[in-house]
């Protein structure tokens, strides 16, 4: 078991917990939370270089570095990993913002009890990207949801009792959906009764669900993903949840749990039941379209910087579900990208409004000003976040966003002069506006917060940022900029896990 | 007679043993022995379900007595379970029973709850309604003296007042059912009942039937059989409450389903299954809601343990092996997390006599180690992984979905459901300790070593319960080899 090389993906988050529980001051428990994260951070690395290196050696299964061992024999129930393109992406992007977050939550009160639920978070995180196993994909899933309770409601700020509450129950509200979903997958994963299975390669292979299951199963799924992705109308705890977390928890919540939601939608949803995906798209479509406008419009109206990025993750957020309704291999890939580049900048985001407000123990744009004066440094980032978010060419967002719009519109296209409707064509044309309303709120608050006059004269004392600071902005914004300068590299890891293996799943184009 | 027959009933003959030298140490032990009493029952009782696992019936199935009395591989399992929740409770009672106000009656609470638990162990194996009935009032009657036994509070006699009552009430219920049965069948052994029935359906079967459940669903507390619950749990002395909540529950939850397999399983679509599937709602979601308003704890886990009963049901609707072995699977892990929440209520209440959910605010603080046992009980009620309640939960609904029907899907997703709104209030337990900023009403203190040892059982238990693979694969093993799923005919 241990000769497999994903098993550490889990294994070191649980050596950081034992590590965390023997930890006696603040200095020792800094140093378990950046060694362990710079060990995840090592591992990730090592796994995508292998996994380049495989497969251009000619390997062409799906997954990579699989390993199975059997858990519940009688229930067919195994902690099967295995990785392909998208799961490293996901891990890589995980490791990072575990290890900016760590310095981001430098100086919390509490820190021994924080990291332990931190990690066991990221734990969760980490369990569910390697798993391919139904069973302990869900189970790492809620593993990941439950600590969001005691992160915010102790160390949350505003009304944190309520948006704890709320998110809890919304996000196990999903995924009591998707219990259900997953539950009736197994029982439909294979026409013998005696070889159901819980793994998802053996699933598709078998490709075994009718199609009246998977009208009913599809939707389970989705959804109970679909709200941790944020999904309009599901979306009201994000952002509560966001603006009453701590720093390091609305980075790891937006950045890496949110992803979580349209992984699963794409791994389970579509990858197992693409008929039902490509006949019920048209339902999420309008869903997900709603979100990324309705999120964009919202966030232009909010004066809170937390409700703002809290909304336009609804809105990228909702752009990752529209790109993969889409059930287009240039739209699919822009999903994966955005959710790179929302998970990267998103965090940039949050780490930077904690930064601020902890300097002015204010998140309200309309009681500051002029911070491009006070905080050079950290007024910079921002901009960059900014920029990355609007889609600046150079930067993440730009490449993420062109690659799903030119996808969607190019199956919209298709749909169109195919006869199909143009329901695609339309929706597309509608979240494109997005764009512009993304524009309206990054500039709005650019301008009010960095630049003119400064509001308070208190401000004016106070200081740049620190090294920690400093140091976390830093390599989040240098990934942000990786991925805007490299995108081809990034696709091509992404990309082979679309072609062919799954659109002879889908049987799709 | 054949007196080899008595081998069949090794479990029994083993607790009577105990029961007996339990009662002879009470009567005929010097003064300064007294205080001995709970850690020799304890031990005891270890002996009994050490025994019982390590040299198991050596025949998948014995009848006894003309068919009255049945052991087999599934029987016995669950009779083991019982035990490792009733030693545990014996652990966690110690500290009640030596103090002071319970000096002189710690003696019969042994003997009282040790009698019970044989009574529980003649419903689980009876073959035969009269057997059953005997097993039924061992079980019942001298509960209510246990529930009486804080003599000195008025709530404990209001309690057991309360809980002789719809006993009896409920017990006659149960009679007047058995008799329309034997007047349609023309027997009390289930068998020859079950090939009775098999005939055909008739209006006086509903309501014997209807009767029959009635009475099982009072001992279970299923809605709207459930109005004793939170009462008798609140008056009860907290180690007689997490008796009643785990032991007496489980007891009756398997028993219900011998009766329901073996002796109406044969009339199981056409006559009680929308009964079950109506039950099974109104108890899971009446549990759930009113547990929300408590604010005593005891009355708090009352309403959950009325829920919890709703998920055990799902393993009788399931009627397959994979069913009945969530079942005890379900049972087993009931077992620990609610003791471990009443271990928790227990400690706290012998050192500062709070039970009140508002004394709990910022518990955290002062006694960090119990509130975090409190908070693993509690997120193992709700069914959080890692933890064994995610993994009881999981199987029971696998289990029930194998069933294959759409009406199920239905009766699951309302049980989903109804998890978020249980997780919600498990969590008001968590936000009190963890998350409110008042002052603690609770001091610090340090919990006798039994309370301890009682909370690493079965916060250990909570832990690896779920994670360990062999004990549910075991149980449906087992299963397997003496199936009651077999009696039900679609």
């Amino acid at each position: 078991m241990f000769s497999n090389i994903l098993i550490y993906f889990v294994v070191i988050p649980l050596i950081m917990l034992g590590g965390l529980a023997l930890c006696r001051n603040i200095k020792q428990i800094r140093a378990v939370a950046v060694v362990g994260s710079l060990a995840l951070i090592g591992l990730s690395t090592y796994v995508l270089l292998e996994y380049l290196a495989l497969r251009a050696a000619g390997n062409e299964d799906p997954m990579l570095f699989t390993g199975s061992w059997t858990w519940f024999a009688p229930l067919h129930i195994n902690l099967a990993v295995g990785v392909d393109g998208i799961s490293i992406a996901m891990l890589m992007l995980s490791s990072i913002i575990v290890f900016a977050g760590s310095f981001a939550s430098w100086q919390i009160p509490q820190p021994k009890a924080f990291f332990l639920w931190l990690i066991l978070l990221s734990t969760g995180v980490f369990g569910f990207f390697i798993s391919i196993d139904l069973f302990t994909m869900f189970m790492f899933y809620e593993v990941a949801l439950i600590p969001m309770y005691l992160l915010i409601g102790v160390w949350g700020s505003g009304r944190k009792n309520y948006s704890a509450m709320k998110l809890t129950l919304m996000l196990m509200g999903g995924s009591a959906f998707l219990m259900l979903g997953l539950i009736g997958i197994y029982y439909h994963s294979s026409a013998d009764s005696a070889s159901l299975t819980w793994n998802i390669l053996d699933i598709a292979r078998n490709a075994s669900i009718d199609k009246g299951w998977q009208y009913f199963l599809f939707p389970m799924t989705f959804v109970g993903f679909g709200v941790l992705g944020a999904m309009f109308p599901f979306h009201t705890w994000s952002p509560d949840g966001h603006a009453s977390a701590p720093t390091a928890v609305s980075m790891l919540h937006a950045g890496v749990l949110m992803k979580l939601g349209g992984y699963g939608c794409f791994r389970v949803a579509i990858y197992l039941m693409p008929q039902a995906a490509n006949d019920l798209a048209w339902i999420f479509l309008i869903l997900t379209g709603i979100s990324v406008v309705y999120g964009a419009f919202s966030a232009c109206v909010q004066t809170d910087l937390k409700y703002i990025n809290a909304y336009s993750s609804v809105s990228h957020c909702g752009l990752v579900l529209f790109a993969i309704l889409m059930l287009n291999t240039t739209a699919m890939t822009g999903a994966i990208m955005q959710m790179l580049s929302h998970g990267l900048m998103t965090a940039l985001f949050f780490a930077l409004i904690g930064m601020i407000y902890g300097r002015t123990h204010t998140r309200d744009i309309r009681e500051m000003g002029g911070m491009m004066q006070i905080m050079p440094y950290l007024s910079v980032c921002y901009v960059i976040a900014g920029m990355a978010s609007l889609g600046l060419p150079g930067l993440s967002g730009f490449v993420a966003e062109m690659t799903i719009f030119v996808g969607s519109f190019q199956q919209g296209m298709t749909d169109y002069l195919a006869g199909h409707g143009s329901l695609r064509l339309v929706f597309t044309i509608i979240a494109c506006c997005s764009i512009v309303i993304t524009a309206v709120y990054i500039l709005r608050v650019v301008g009010k917060l960095l630049f003119g006059p400064v509001h308070n004269e208190h401000h004016r004392e106070l200081t740049d940022a620190t090294w920690w600071e400093r140091l976390s902005t830093a390599t989040l914004i240098v990934c942000v900029a990786a991925i805007g300068c490299f995108p081809n590299f990034f696709n091509n890891l992404i990309n082979f896990t679309f072609s062919p293996e799954i659109f002879k799943v889908l049987g799709l184009n | 007679m054949d007196y080899s027959q008595f081998l069949a009933m090794k479990q029994e003959i083993g607790l009577l043993i105990v029961f007996l030298l339990v009662f002879l140490y009470d009567t005929f032990m010097p003064r300064t022995a007294y205080g001995k009493l709970p850690v020799f029952a304890a031990l005891l009782m270890f002996a009994v379900t050490v025994c019982g696992i390590v040299c198991p019936s050596a025949s998948a199935s014995s009848l006894a007595f003309a068919g009255m009395y049945e052991t087999n591989a599934v029987v016995a399992a669950i009779k083991n379970v019982l035990n490792i929740g009733v030693i545990i409770v014996l652990i966690q009672s110690v500290t009640w029973a030596n103090s002071q106000p319970m000096e002189h009656r710690r003696g019969e609470f042994y003997e009282l709850l040790l009698v019970t638990l044989f009574g529980m162990y003649l419903m689980i194996s009876a073959r035969h309604f009269l057997l059953f009935v005997i097993g039924l009032e061992a079980a019942s009657l001298p509960l209510a003296a246990m529930v009486a036994l804080d003599k000195n509070r008025y709530e404990s006699h209001e309690a057991a007042v309360k809980y002789i009552l719809t006993a009896v009430f409920s017990s006659a219920i149960f009679l007047m059912g058995i008799s329309f049965v034997y007047g349609i069948a023309g027997s009390l052994y289930f068998e020859t009942i079950y090939y009775a029935l098999s005939v055909g359906e008739s209006t006086l079967l509903i309501i014997a039937i209807a009767f029959v459940i009635a009475g099982v669903g009072f001992k279970l507390s299923l809605v709207p059989f459930h109005l004793w619950t939170a009462d008798v749990y609140q008056g009860a002395p907290t180690s007689v409450t997490s008796y009643l909540s785990v032991i007496s529950k489980g007891a009756a939850a398997f028993a219900f389903m011998v009766i329901l397999a073996q002796v109406f399983g044969a009339v199981y679509s056409s006559v009680w299954e929308w009964m079950l599937y109506a039950l099974i709602i109104l108890t899971i979601t009446v549990g759930n809601l009113f547990a929300i308003r408590q604010r005593n704890m005891k009355r708090f886990l009352a309403f959950s343990s009325v829920s919890q009963a709703g998920y055990i049901m799902l393993g009788i609707i399931a009627h397959n092996t994979m069913g009945v072995a969530a079942m005890i699977y379900y049972i087993l892990v009931y077992i620990f997390s609610n003791l471990a929440a009443f271990g928790v209520i227990g400690a706290i209440e012998n050192a500062s006599g709070k039970v009140s959910m508002d004394d709990y605010r910022g518990l955290s603080k002062t006694n960090p180690k119990l509130s975090f046992a409190m908070m693993l009980a509690m997120f193992s009620l709700a069914g959080i992984p890692p933890f064994a309640g995610f993994f009881s939960k999981f199987f029971i609904f696998t289990g029930a979905i194998n069933q294959g029907s759409v009406a199920i899907y239905v009766l699951v997703l309302i049980a989903l459901i109804n998890t978020i709104i249980s997780l919600y209030y498990y969590l008001l337990v968590v936000k009190a300790m963890y998350i409110s900023e008042d002052k603690c009403q609770i001091e610090t203190f340090r919990s006798t070593c039994t309370e301890r040892l009682g909370l690493w059982i079965t916060v250990g238990g909570i832990i690896f319960l779920g994670i360990v693979s062999c004990v549910y694969s075991g149980l449906l093993d087992l299963t397997s080899v003496s199936d009651l799923s077999a009696y039900f005919i679609n």
